[in-house]
């Protein structure tokens, strides 16, 4: 459950009394996530009042003619009084600061969350449950977000139309330009060159709720050999003429076993220390992680560019639509999206579209670069994201919240957690598993004080624009701090990370006193 | 200027190589000292500048249909295609170049008519500004064990060594004497650092002239007095920075290395730094592959392993902790030496040295040791990097390569250093750049006729004016890395060697951060230090007040300054940065490449606003064209400090380009 799932309404005019001696306090009440607040109106008192919903004891509501009163007794022995202005307000505040002062609530970001974020900017899409259990796709979660013009029937064709289910669905809307980025499995054409009246409907509808006279790119994260070759097992690609306003574009990444392989190797050749300098960069090359990196990295952006600079709506896909196609939306979002930049938007990010989009962690992460087993399923594709991400901030350092650590956190989380985030591999088996009753939440973890030192950048500064990354071979590097981690002595860059904090932190204090 | 064949042409284009942005149109000049292109945009008329001294190459490329293709590559790595419309232009243009990049003469250098409009006293000073009397007084000399040697007087024993050495007390005349004839140059064993710790020291020389059976009596007794002078060993090492074979071919030619068997307690070891001919050649290669065309990553991985690049600074910088730890943990003091004992020398010395001693990697640590061990030992800068024409055989990346070692080791101990990057880059800038007069001619003594200082200015004094601009913010004084030794692995870590982009693609703004860690930092640091003085001021006045028993203290006034965390919270177009060509070869987006549409030459144009060239050094430009200017930014109020040199630059050359 999300905290602001808990939040019912979102202010109320009201009255606080804090004793005896305080005067009372008048002004517009707030919840938010953790916090209660009063701001006062346009008088005299200076600040904000703030209180802690987790400090709160117990809570106490009267209700007498069109106003309540709420009672909060907090751990800190203190009592404060709440006269508020309408009943209804004062009922759904004190059942919001009930159920957020637990603060225990598996702490997720659900697809519901996010619409609620397009529904401000457009009214084109809507939230379908049409996969409310999970019968049309068992690798979707519930709730999706589709173009309003679609109906539940549509969607159910189209999602036989496409390989397990996956029907296109929106991954993010660009609100500055109202072009969408989608994604989905790919098209069951088949030898035949089957074709589907909903699914082409659906794109069209995009592009129809985009702007008129909008296009679109499908961005095919195989090669064309490899997308005609899949037609023989009953896959394939959008047929040119069945989408019109639609182009496809084959970028190919790699993925599954050779993507697994590259990783084992890299860190084969990053622990091999008696190696000599005179083959070492042969040895990366050979890796081909690097390339990789900078293949992930050049297709976000063509995504990202096509969508900011082309005014145009994209559409993500590779076979399945778990892997790579994910690897691009969210990079290209990343790169997009300000608000994905942020400690909030980004773990957001993960959630959305890796974790409730179906990546199969449990099979991909399932063994790591040591294992002798023979790879069946694993993969390192999340982790060549996080390793992308790496990238990104290590060219606009001030543009990420975050920081290396909470990359590195991902990393081992996803491979082997106490928090129950990255079990299973979809949604539905979440649900079969009572994930969320029995484990906790990584992001609860993660939002730990204590852990904030370590995970967050304190370099951070909104930048409003689109970060677009160089991928020239100079430009990128080896992660380091990942690949390098326990060979390397860690002191030289702890201290540094130290040194930054205590330079930000020193600049805050003096003004905060100035 | 007799040398410039046409002094201006218009309408020529400059190319972008990396992006496939289109060619600027704009005018070109050639000055006395400078070539300028100035664009024709409406407002922005940027101005690109180029030192002759920087020119490295220039090449005619054949014409094409639009004019004639002039491709200038630099020293500090900036590269120019020019498309010169007249063909004949094309080759005035060429030709004065290649007399111009190419002085015979010092007085043809820019430092002889460069004038940052100092008087006598200032120039005086600033060349007092690295004392390496002082330095050798910090090490602790002289002492019991070592003094200070007269024997070099006026250079009567060798003439690329400084007058005054250290040598150590028991080492007479007589023996350093018949030492320096026993080596190549006369090139005799003398101190470049010592460590007063536990009195182990880094002597360097040349070769011997041993050949295959030589001996000389006062050069085995010079060795044994360095044994000597410290107390705590028995034994030195004597380290050859040559692979064995290049050694041994020597001996051929009656020189060598040394016999162990005629020394006595000697521990002899080859390191294998390789020759200034393999690595001209190797930065040559590494240089064609930063040149690619969006290469893919197999191109360049395999293109840096052929060049040999990072294995060659690796060499020189294994052979730096191989005696910084001879010295620290054995407490054997090292002889180090190559042929002439100039180059690989210089580099192992100093790279040791900054091992060693956390002085040396502060600011003015770091000028000391340039001074000390490449300036003073007789580096022979004017041949290394073609400062006058001369045997093209001759240059070689030596102290870049020392500069990159340094780099290297920044970046793996970010907060041990007090210098930042820039303060590199602009150094190995500097060196090229001929607008100081430290790094001309081969020795000390041809600097001192040629009265440099008193007819030129000193690089350190520049630097250490605008040391605001080279400080690392991460540095940390206090702190036990930045006190003693620096601690490398033992383990061989190639992994840690990178490719210095910075560096060698520093004039490709695209394929650099977009914003700066170490600006930003700085700028907090400023502001920080700002707002702790109008405090402090503020208290003050509080005090005086309440003194004066006021009623009414209006001092929290500044409490709700507005310009809270004004300087960075919102970095808003500070990043602005358009997006290179993703699509590679692919016809994806046929309708209009990215560089055409509207709003993308608006973000085009926001782009070259940051002037990314300066007729100095590009000082700030260059690096800040990312991020624009944070430094401005901060409650200081605009105008900062560097832009004023280069300013002063531009104006002196402005008279020069006026009269040409």
């Amino acid at each position: 459950m999300e905290f602001s799932e808990l939040i019912r309404t979102g202010r109320a005019q009201a009255e606080l009394l804090r004793g005896p001696e305080a005067p009372p306090l008048r002004g517009t009440l707030c919840v938010t996530s953790h916090h209660l607040l009063l701001s006062p109106g346009t008088e005299a008192s200076p600040d904000l009042w703030l209180l802690l919903l987790r400090s709160v004891d117990s809570i106490e509501k009267r209700v007498a003619g069109d106003s309540g009163t709420i009672t909060l007794r907090c751990k800190d022995l203190r009592v404060l009084q709440l006269d508020i202005e309408g009943v209804e307000a004062t009922l759904d505040i004190a059942r919001s600061i009930e159920g957020l002062r637990l603060g225990d609530a598996w702490h997720f970001h659900p697809p519901e969350r996010y619409y609620q974020r397009v529904a401000r900017e457009t009214n084109a899409w809507r939230l379908s449950e049409v996969n409310e259990d999970f019968s049309l796709c068992p690798s979707y979660p519930r709730a999706l977000i589709v173009p309003r013009s679609v109906d539940d029937h549509a969607l159910a064709r189209s999602a036989g139309f496409r390989q397990g289910g996956r029907f296109p669905v929106l991954s993010y809307h660009h609100a500055p330009n109202g072009t969408a980025l989608l994604r989905s499995s790919q098209p069951l054409t088949g030898p035949q060159k089957r074709r589907c009246a909903e699914d082409e409907e659906l794109l069209r509808a995009v592009l129809v709720g985009a702007r008129p006279g909008a296009r679109g790119f499908i961005i095919d994260t195989r090669s064309a050999q490899a997308a005609k070759q899949a037609r023989m097992t009953g896959g394939g690609t959008e047929a040119k003429a069945a989408y019109p306003g639609w182009k496809r574009l084959h970028r190919p990444l790699e993925r599954g076993r050779p993507l697994q392989e590259s990783f084992v190797r890299l860190v084969e050749a990053c622990g091999d220390l008696e190696q000599s300098m005179d083959r070492w960069l042969s040895r990366l090359e050979g890796c081909r992680w690097l390339e990789h990196v900078k293949e992930a990295l050049s297709t976000a952006c063509l995504a990202a560019q096509g969508m900011e600079r082309e005014g145009a709506c994209i559409l993500v896909h590779g076979a399945e639509g778990t892997d790579s196609t994910l690897l691009v939306t969210s990079l290209a979002q990343l790169i997009l999206d300000p608000l994905s930049r942020t400690m909030d938007g980004f773990q957001e990010l993960v959630e959305r579209e890796w974790i409730q989009a179906g990546h199969p962690f449990q099979l991909r992460c399932a063994h790591s670069a040591f294992s002798h087993a023979r790879p069946k399923h694993e993969a390192p594709t999340f982790l060549l994201f996080l390793d992308c991400v790496w990238q990104l901030g290590r060219q606009f350092p001030l543009s990420l919240e975050f920081g290396e650590g909470l990359l590195l956190a991902l990393f081992e989380h996803a491979y082997a957690s106490p928090f129950g985030s990255f079990l299973c591999n979809s949604e539905k088996e979440r649900g079969l598993c009572e994930v969320r009753t029995r484990t906790h939440s990584l992001w609860s973890g993660l939002n730990q004080p204590k852990e904030q030192r370590k995970l967050r950048n304190p370099l951070y500064a909104l930048n409003p624009l689109a970060i677009w990354p160089s991928v020239e071979p100079q430009s990128l590097r080896l992660w380091q701090g990942l690949f390098l981690r326990w060979t390397r002595p860690p002191e030289p860059s702890e201290t540094a990370w130290e040194k930054v904090w205590q330079i930000v932190t020193d600049s805050e204090k003096t003004e905060g006193s100035a | 200027m007799e040398h410039i064949r046409t002094p201006k042409v218009e309408n020529v284009r400059l190319a972008d190589r990396v992006t496939s942005k289109k060619a600027v149109v704009g005018t070109l000049y050639l000055t006395a000292t400078h070539v300028i292109f100035v664009e024709n945009g409406p407002d922005t008329r940027k101005e690109t500048w180029i030192l002759h001294s920087q020119i490295s190459t220039i090449e005619k490329q054949a014409t094409t249909a639009t004019g004639c293709p002039l491709l200038i590559r630099c020293k500090n790595f900036q590269i120019l295609q020019l498309i010169i419309p007249q063909e004949r232009d094309c080759h005035d243009v060429y030709i004065s170049l290649i007399r111009l990049a190419r002085p015979v003469k010092y007085e043809e250098l820019y430092c002889f008519s460069f004038n940052p409009k100092l008087d006598k006293e200032e120039r005086e000073q600033g060349w007092m500004l690295v004392d390496l009397g002082e330095e050798y007084k910090r090490m602790g000399l002289p002492n019991d064990y070592w003094q200070l040697s007269d024997v070099n007087r006026d250079y009567r024993v060798c003439d690329s060594y400084p007058t005054e050495l250290y040598v150590p007390k028991s080492a007479t005349a007589h023996i350093i004497l018949g030492s320096s004839k026993f080596r190549s140059r006369r090139r005799f064993p003398a101190l470049s650092y010592y460590y007063k710790d536990n009195h182990a020291s880094i002597c360097r020389s040349s070769q011997p002239l041993s050949g295959f059976s030589a001996r000389c009596l006062e050069d085995e007794q010079m060795l044994q007095a360095i044994r000597k002078a410290n107390p705590g060993s028995d034994f030195i090492y004597v380290v050859d920075t040559r692979p064995k074979l290049n050694a041994m071919a020597n001996r051929a030619a009656g020189k060598g290395y040394e016999n162990e068997d005629n020394y006595s307690n000697i521990k002899f070891q080859f390191i294998g730094i390789e020759n200034i001919h393999v690595m001209r050649n190797s930065l040559q290669k590494m240089l064609e592959v930063c040149e690619l065309k969006s290469p893919s990553m197999s191109d360049f991985l395999w293109g840096l392993e052929n060049s040999g690049w990072l294995r060659h600074i690796k060499a020189i910088m294994d052979a730096g902790i191989f005696i910084a730890k001879a010295v620290s943990e054995e407490g054997a003091s090292v002889l180090v030496h190559c042929s002439d004992g100039w180059d690989r020398t210089a580099q192992v010395c100093s790279v040791a040295s900054l091992l060693l001693d956390p002085h040396y990697r502060t600011l003015k640590g770091f000028m000391v040791l340039i001074e000390k061990d490449w300036i003073s030992f007789g580096h022979k800068f004017n041949h290394r990097y073609g400062i006058l024409d001369g045997d093209p055989k001759e240059i070689s990346p030596v102290i870049d390569q020392f500069i990159e070692c340094v780099w290297q080791l920044m970046e793996r101990f970010p907060c041990a250093f007090e210098f930042n990057e820039r303060f590199l880059i602009h150094i190995q800038h500097h060196i090229y750049s001929c607008q100081f007069g430290n790094f001309l001619c081969n020795s000390q003594k041809e600097r001192q006729e040629l009265q440099i200082q008193e007819r030129t200015y000193s690089l350190w004094a520049h630097l250490w004016k605008n040391r605001a601009d080279y400080l690392n913010p991460l540095f940390r004084a206090d702190h036990s890395q930045t006190q003693g030794i620096l601690h490398l692995p033992t383990t061989p870590c190639n992994s840690m060697y990178k490719f210095w982009n910075g560096m060698y693609n520093r004039f490709e703004k695209g394929m650099q951060p977009r914003q700066s860690v170490t600006e930003y930092l700085m700028a907090v640091k400023e502001e920080t230090q700002q707002l702790e003085e109008e405090l402090e001021a503020l208290e003050e006045r509080l005090e005086k007040i309440q003194k004066v028993q006021l009623n009414h203290t209006k001092v929290k006034s500044k409490q709700n300054e507005p310009s809270k965390h004004s300087g960075f919270s919102t970095s808003d177009n500070s990043t602005a940065n358009t997006p290179q060509d993703y699509s590679g070869n692919m016809k994806s987006f046929p309708s209009r490449s990215p560089s055409q549409g509207d709003e993308d030459s608006a973000l085009i144009l926001t782009q070259d606003n940051l002037k990314s060239s300066d007729p100095d050094l590009s000082a700030n430009s260059d690096q800040e064209s990312g991020v624009e200017d944070l430094s401005c930014r901060s409650p200081s109020g605009g105008e900062h400090a560097p832009s004023e040199d280069s300013g002063k630059d531009r104006d002196s050359d402005e008279a020069v380009f006026l009269t040409a």
